[in-house]
């Protein structure tokens, strides 16, 4: 799989005008992503990690260094829109990026945008729809859905620019438990059976261990990138920069501790169930094996 | 609450006049107008009248919200009537002290109140079987040509389409506000008129900051998803006149026709 987006060296810093101090949100800073990866980008608030996101599609460009999308460079303002057309971004709040009164009239937005004529808008938007699964509510007012519905609706806005990455900026901190179930369905569905390259910066443990891959971030630098498995090992180390770890992971992490050997790679909560009921039998037939040998002893 | 609040009027259907083209809606809606004031005796209002009537047996509107509709205009008929009636010099119909009631007083009074009402109930109509969506499209659409002259006309409508979009979304923060400050002690309904307008600043600069905020957000989204103004932009819905439309007009100057010729008999 070729890199699909590569920054190489990338500082950026915010200034305020005439600041002779601006504040660095990262430094010197090199991430590869490949076609058709998931990946993850954890650290806790102002590591640097939604800064770094707006990067992926030009919003903002590098004080240093160089990004690019596809082989084209974000700082070239004539691929501006091309750019943009490859990497699509879903933000956390679903109310403040639907622009339009009507579900439907949403998703073609930026089709209408990029100038695909009338007959394609349609057919593009209600195979969008359908994919996020919102196709029934496509005549209603964005106001009256859910708020997993809406972000859904921003994905399917997005996902009908057909766009080959999409980023996606803690697309479900602002959702209930059942809302975050639909958006990582869809959002799974899209990388695993449509080839989409997702990003997506999450404060879920959960959300992230279902990824390919995870970079933890830290006051804007690259502290691990890794696979789930790898990265979450690490308890101790991700803790210390104020992340946390998968429950599952977490439970086999303090069992360790606590002297009874778990793998430390678990993630899953059918793999930790697993382990444990492991850990259950290997205990009991160990005390029963010593209770046999007591007896014979006698 | 707050959230019960309806935004514009529309009452949808499925009747000829929701199906028509709303370009259609407003150019026929603008050609009633005229034709109400081109009415000049009292006699020549029943055809506008009778029209009435029957786009709203058509439209399927109850008529309860006619009612509804006219009910805040009484006092202006009623002003307009009264100054009509007896200010209106003329052939005197009856003379009472100072008082004369002329016969050009009271037929101009009764055109007026006829003229404002059906003015009213008839730009109603077009509300009522037009979504506010629908509307702003089809200003946009009308004013096209204007954007020769430089006027920003796919910006004012993009403007209305947010503004309607976002009324609910900031009703519904106005109630999250209004019942924060009430868990905080805020009192909103005692003390007089000044006390209540300084009740509302604890709720009016939250909502102004969040208000810059989804701005904000908003414009990047839009960004992201490519927006750049009008220009080369496209439409998914293209709108179309049908043979309704063409009815619709060809009933509206059929009208003005019949208007202009009672005019015309009556003298």
């Amino acid at each position: 799989m070729s890199d699909f987006i590569e920054a190489r060296g990338i500082s950026f810093s915010y200034a305020m005008d005439d600041d002779p101090n601006p504040i660095r949100v990262f430094e010197d800073l090199d991430l590869k992503i490949k076609e058709g990866e998931m990946v993850a980008i954890l650290g806790h608030n102002g590591s640097g990690k939604s800064t770094l996101a707006k990067h992926f599609n030009a919003i903002l460009m590098p004080d240093e260094g160089m990004i690019t999308v596809n082989g084209m460079d974000t700082r070239n303002g004539d691929l501006l829109y091309d750019i943009r057309q490859e990497v699509g971004m879903v933000f956390q709040n679903p109310d403040n990026q639907i622009v339009a009164t009507v579900v439907e009239e949403d998703v073609a937005f930026g089709l209408e945008n990029i100038g695909v004529p009338p007959a394609e808008i349609r057919t593009r938007v209600d195979d969008a729809l359908e994919r996020v699964g919102i196709s029934e509510y496509k005549a209603h007012a964005p106001h009256r859905l859910s708020g997993g519905q809406k972000q859904r609706v921003a994905i399917a806005g997005i996902i009908a620019m057909r766009p080959r990455c999409i980023v996606l900026d803690e697309p479900t901190a602002m959702l209930d438990p059942a809302g975050r179930r639909e958006v990582m369905k869809t959002i799974l569905d899209l990388n695993k059976n449509h080839g989409i390259t997702i990003v997506i910066i999450t404060h879920y443990m959960d959300e992230a261990a279902q990824c390919d891959r995870v970079v933890v971030m830290d006051s804007g630098s690259i502290l691990i990138d890794s696979t789930p498995e790898d990265v979450f090992s690490h308890v101790r180390m991700l803790k210390s920069v104020g992340l946390d770890v998968p429950q599952a992971t977490e439970i086999c992490y303090e069992l360790n501790k606590a002297g009874y050997t778990m793998p430390t790679e678990v993630l899953s909560v059918k793999n930790c169930a697993d382990e444990l009921q492991k850990l259950i039998e290997r205990t009991y037939a160990a005390k029963r094996k010593a209770a046999k040998l007591g007896s014979k002893n006698k | 609450m707050l959230k019960d609040i309806t935004i514009g009027q529309f009452f949808p259907g499925d009747s000829f006049i929701h199906k028509m083209d709303p370009r259609m809606k407003i150019i026929a809606t603008l050609l009633y107008i005229i034709m109400l004031f081109v009415a000049s005796h009292p006699l020549s209002l029943i055809v506008g009248i009778l029209l009435l009537v029957l786009l709203y047996q058509v439209s399927g509107i109850p008529l309860k919200m006619v009612t509804k509709s006219l009910k805040p205009v009484v006092p202006v008929i009623l002003f307009t009537s009264v100054l009509n009636i007896f200010f209106v010099s003329g052939e005197a119909l009856f003379k009472f002290f100072f008082i004369t009631i002329t016969k050009e007083g009271l037929t101009l009074a009764i055109l007026m109140s006829l003229r404002i009402l059906c003015l009213i109930a008839g730009s109603s109509l077009l509300t009522y079987t037009t979504s506010p969506i629908e509307l702003t499209d089809a200003i946009e659409r009308l004013l096209n040509p204007l954007k020769k002259f430089k006027v920003p006309v796919h910006e004012l409508s993009m403007m209305m389409t947010i503004a309607l979009r976002f009324i609910p979304t900031l009703i519904e923060e106005t109630d999250k506000i209004i019942n924060a400050q009430k868990a905080r002690g805020a009192d909103m309904e005692s003390g007089g008129l000044m006390q209540r307008a300084k009740a509302l600043v604890p709720i009016l600069i939250p909502l102004f900051v969040s208000s810059f905020r989804r701005a904000d957000e908003l414009a990047m989204a839009m960004e992201c998803r490519c927006y750049r103004g009008g220009d080369g932009r496209t439409r998914m819905k293209q709108l179309k006149y049908g043979h309704r439309d063409w009815i619709a007009l060809a009933v509206m100057v059929l009208c003005i026709a019949a208007v202009l010729l009672l005019n015309h008999i009556l003298g």
